[in-house]
């Protein structure tokens, strides 16, 4: 079997997830979810945001006993532990941010307190300036 | 920028989000079922036809033809490209999003 070897010293580098669908409906949610964990392992910058449906992936109270699906809401929870860790420890040079944006919730009749997760909320204008200033965007 | 839309305006939000969380000047290269938004005459021409001042729009050329459209069906001010094309946006542009 071939050894890949990733050449990550140095490198630092914006990324941005691009959360835009509800969970559970369709696959995207867990698989931009799992990609996150990845790049956390390569202590990079990340911004986790999301849009549209995407604001109901962090919707506090999920459930999914009974449609017999694994409920992956509590990696959320993760994520945001992540996040402290690295805004706490100096020495560690990797900045994340957890953004919702503004009109999406608006148009779903939520609020920051039905977030299981502490979230940043930005206006659509403020998140495209951090979307042009990524290094690389993942969506889903 | 640059962010490529392959779902139709008709069945997705994503042509709206695109444009909602785009910088101006940023690029847009509408493909596969994308093409639907480059359209002359639909519910959502005017919206790409006020886009087209605001950011560099184009569409991919082979998407448009497999499914019956032709340039002359194309709004004023979008570009038509080939795979040659979309690969030299790719390369031009700094970050490239995909709104699936």
């Amino acid at each position: 079997m071939a050894e890949y070897v990733f050449e990550t010293e140095g490198v630092k580098k914006t990324f941005t997830f691009l959360n835009r669908k509800a969970p559970y409906g369709t696959i995207y949610a867990l698989e931009v979810l799992e990609t996150v964990l990845i790049s956390a392992a390569f202590e990079q910058h990340a911004n986790i945001v999301f849009v549209d449906d995407g604001v109901y992936q962090i919707k506090k109270d999920q459930d999914t006993a009974a449609i017999n699906m694994k409920n992956f809401s509590p990696t959320y929870g993760i994520i945001e532990m992540e996040k402290e860790d690295a805004d706490e420890d100096e020495d560690m040079d990797m900045v994340w941010r957890i953004i919702v944006e503004k009109e999406s919730m608006e148009a779903r009749g939520l609020s920051p307190d039905d977030f299981k997760v502490e979230v940043e909320v930005l206006s659509s204008a403020e998140l495209a300036d951090v979307l042009e200033q990524s290094d690389v965007v993942i969506g889903g | 920028m640059f962010h490529t839309i392959n779902k139709s305006p008709f069945e997705r939000n994503s042509l709206d989000t695109c444009l909602r969380l785009s910088k101006k000047g940023s690029a847009i290269l509408l493909f596969e079922d994308g093409v639907y938004a480059a359209l002359k005459g639909t519910q959502v021409s005017a919206k790409v036809e006020g886009a087209v001042g605001e950011h560099p729009i184009f569409v991919l050329g082979p998407d448009l033809k497999a499914r019956g459209l032709s340039e002359d069906h194309v709004i004023e001010g979008v570009s038509v490209v080939d795979y040659g094309g979309f690969v030299d946006l790719a390369a031009e542009h700094g970050a490239v999003n995909a709104w699936l």
